[in-house]
């Protein structure tokens, strides 16, 4: 008898297809997975009846005779940064919660509008600030993953779309929307053993994606394998004139097109990408992904991007400030918290209710944003970083000189335990340093699982493609999935 | 260029944050330790790039000059902690 939640994507589609299975029982059985795993607080809100009524709809289509839409019977998790009509949607803040959109996500309308269904929303840290899931007003999410040295110790999911990470991980939803502003995709997909994909800046429609740093931030996939995070990309895809920065160009068929022959394409190792104090599995694990591209047909080619190092601090000049920006919506007016102390002016009201509502780590982002924007220091930090941000660009250019695709380790760590890095928020950001550069640029990229460290924890590999070449990137995660044959998953302890 | 209390102090308020005396003081050594760390791009040489405005070059849409959406007070306000009259509500500003 096949356990339903032991299937990814394609196998549920093509499953309730061919008649295998009802849609409906596909939904139950995540449904109850659901409910039994709340030591991961990975949901925020569940909503089972939202992922039967697409089951339903599954069901009675196939009954009919009708074609199935592209996702029909496929329950997913949706990250709490998506805005999603008559659920409550907080970005796992304080300051957000009790806030009911009126109105749905392009990215989460196109998923139901491809017959996918809703099984609840995923905690996350807060705005999406955050490498660890900490950061979120409703507590931790707890990765399904532990260390196999006998201890116990709780590991963090990565971040910030940890719910998302643990809920695919944890087999409780067969794939999750992720959003990616500095590597909230890639990182927590590395630390849990899945795949996940940002793809091009302007692929998906950010209407809807409650905004951290505008000119960063592109939703994507995370799922169990690199197939199935082609299918969910397909669909969460393409133009919308609701998005200033929308890329108007037809969604292309990559689950199709998907190849894992690399004869004939080049692969790009970054040397900078080389950093002190790395640890020993992960530069082997990166060998090991050259010798997997290579027996794929790939030429490997080495290659500079010579301001690698300039490329997180630049981050954390551009995306606070856009962060100290676009949070400043939240004034108790609106929407979301009121803070009003007795007697507080209009100013007052705005300055209590933002210290109750946002979290430490907001509240730090917001003063070094305004900090770097404010008169005086302009020039100096935010000027200047988008100066070092047109270099970075640039870096890549060049290598597309010399190959289609640049493998990197995805960060520099395996997943490490709740709290090991909370007091020290510097700490924290270096485990950006290898997913930074391309959000910067706007580039494609993805986390592929390539193996598991002594511990027996998740390692990815990163593949950084060509503007809108998405496709390479693909095909070049999917030659490594074939060779990794990674099997490894958490032990159900919860 | 490092912060001291009266600067996280006017940051703060700039940003709309009430802080009080003890969050400030915490606050200076942990921005200044982030902000000692960006500072490493004052290195860069940069002279005549030119800051990046758009990762992916595209161009501004214009559409027709017409009324595309609207009528829909009742949801606009569904969310407001506080609304009267079809309005959304602030403490008096006007004596």
């Amino acid at each position: 008898m096949t356990i339903l939640t032991d299937l990814g994507i394609r196998q549920i589609r093509d499953g309730v297809r061919a008649g295998e299975f009802s849609a409906r029982e596909v939904a139950d059985a995540f449904i109850v997975a659901v409910s039994r795993a709340k030591p991961l607080n990975a949901f925020l809100v569940e909503t089972p009846d939202h992922a039967i009524a697409a089951a339903n709809a599954a069901d009675a289509a196939r009954a009919a005779g009708e074609a199935l839409k592209p996702l029909a019977g496929v329950p997913i998790g949706m990250k709490d940064l998506f805005c999603t009509k008559g659920v409550p949607s907080t970005a796992a803040s304080h300051i957000l919660e009790g806030f009911t959109p009126t109105y749905e996500s392009t990215v989460s309308q196109k998923l139901w509008d491809a017959g996918a269904g809703m099984l609840g929303k995923l905690n996350m840290d807060q705005f999406a600030m955050g490498s660890s899931n900490e950061t979120s007003a409703f507590g931790n999410v707890v990765s399904p993953w532990r260390r196999n040295d006998g201890g116990n110790a709780a590991l963090a999911p990565g971040g910030s779309s940890g719910g998302s990470s643990a809920a695919v991980a944890a087999r409780i939803a067969p794939g999750a929307t992720g959003t990616d502003t500095g590597g909230s995709i890639r990182q927590p997909a590395a630390f849990t053993g899945i795949s996940g994909i940002k793809p091009t800046y302007g692929r998906c429609s950010r209407w809807g994606v409650i905004a951290f740093a505008s000119s960063l931030d592109q939703a994507g996939p995370m799922a169990r394998d690199v197939r199935d995070c082609a299918i969910m990309l397909e669909a969460m895809t393409g133009f919308d004139p609701k998005d200033a920065t929308s890329l108007n160009l037809p969604v292309p068929t990559w689950e199709a097109n998907l190849n894992a022959s690399l004869a004939g394409k080049r692969v790009g190792v970054p040397r900078e990408y080389r950093v002190d104090g790395m640890p020993a599995e992960i530069e082997a694990l990166w060998q090991q992904g050259i010798e997997w591209m290579r027996d794929a047909g790939a030429e490997v080619v080495e290659v500079s991007l010579p301001h690698t190092k300039y490329a997180l601090p630049a981050y954390y000049i551009i995306a606070p400030a856009e962060a100290s920006s676009n949070l400043a919506r939240y004034d108790g007016v609106r929407y979301g918290l009121r803070d009003l102390p007795d007697g507080a002016n209009l100013q007052q009201m705005y300055a209590a209710t933002r210290a109750d509502g946002f979290g430490d780590e907001v509240k730090r982002r917001i003063l070094i944003g305004t900090y770097v924007l404010s008169a005086g220091f302009y020039d100096a930090y935010y000027t200047q970083a988008q100066k070092v941000r047109t270099l970075i660009a640039r870096d890549f250019e060049a290598a597309w000189e010399k190959c289609d695709v640049l493998l990197t380790p995805t960060a520099p760590s395996a997943a490490f335990a709740l709290g090991e890095k909370q007091a020290d928020p510097l700490a924290m950001y270096l485990n950006d340093v290898f997913t930074v550069p391309a959000s910067l640029a706007g580039l494609p990229a993805m986390s592929v699982p390539g193996g598991v460290d002594a511990a027996g924890l998740p390692l990815g590999l990163q593949i950084i493609g060509k503007p809108l070449d998405e496709q390479s990137v693909l095909d070049a995660a999917l030659a490594i999935e074939e060779r990794a044959g990674f099997v490894a998953r958490p032990h159900a302890w919860w | 260029m490092s912060v001291d209390t009266a600067t996280v102090k006017k940051v703060a308020s700039l940003a709309r944050i009430a802080i009080d005396d003890a969050a400030a003081e915490r606050l200076v050594p942990e921005l200044n330790n982030i902000l000692g760390w960006i500072e490493q791009l004052g290195e860069v040489d940069t002279q005549g790039v030119a800051p990046m405005t758009a990762v992916i070059p595209n161009t501004l849409r214009l559409r027709d000059d017409v009324v595309t959406d609207g009528g829909i007070r009742d949801a606009v306000l569904a969310n407001a902690p506080a609304a009267e009259h079809g309005f959304f509500t602030v403490p008096k500003v006007i004596e």
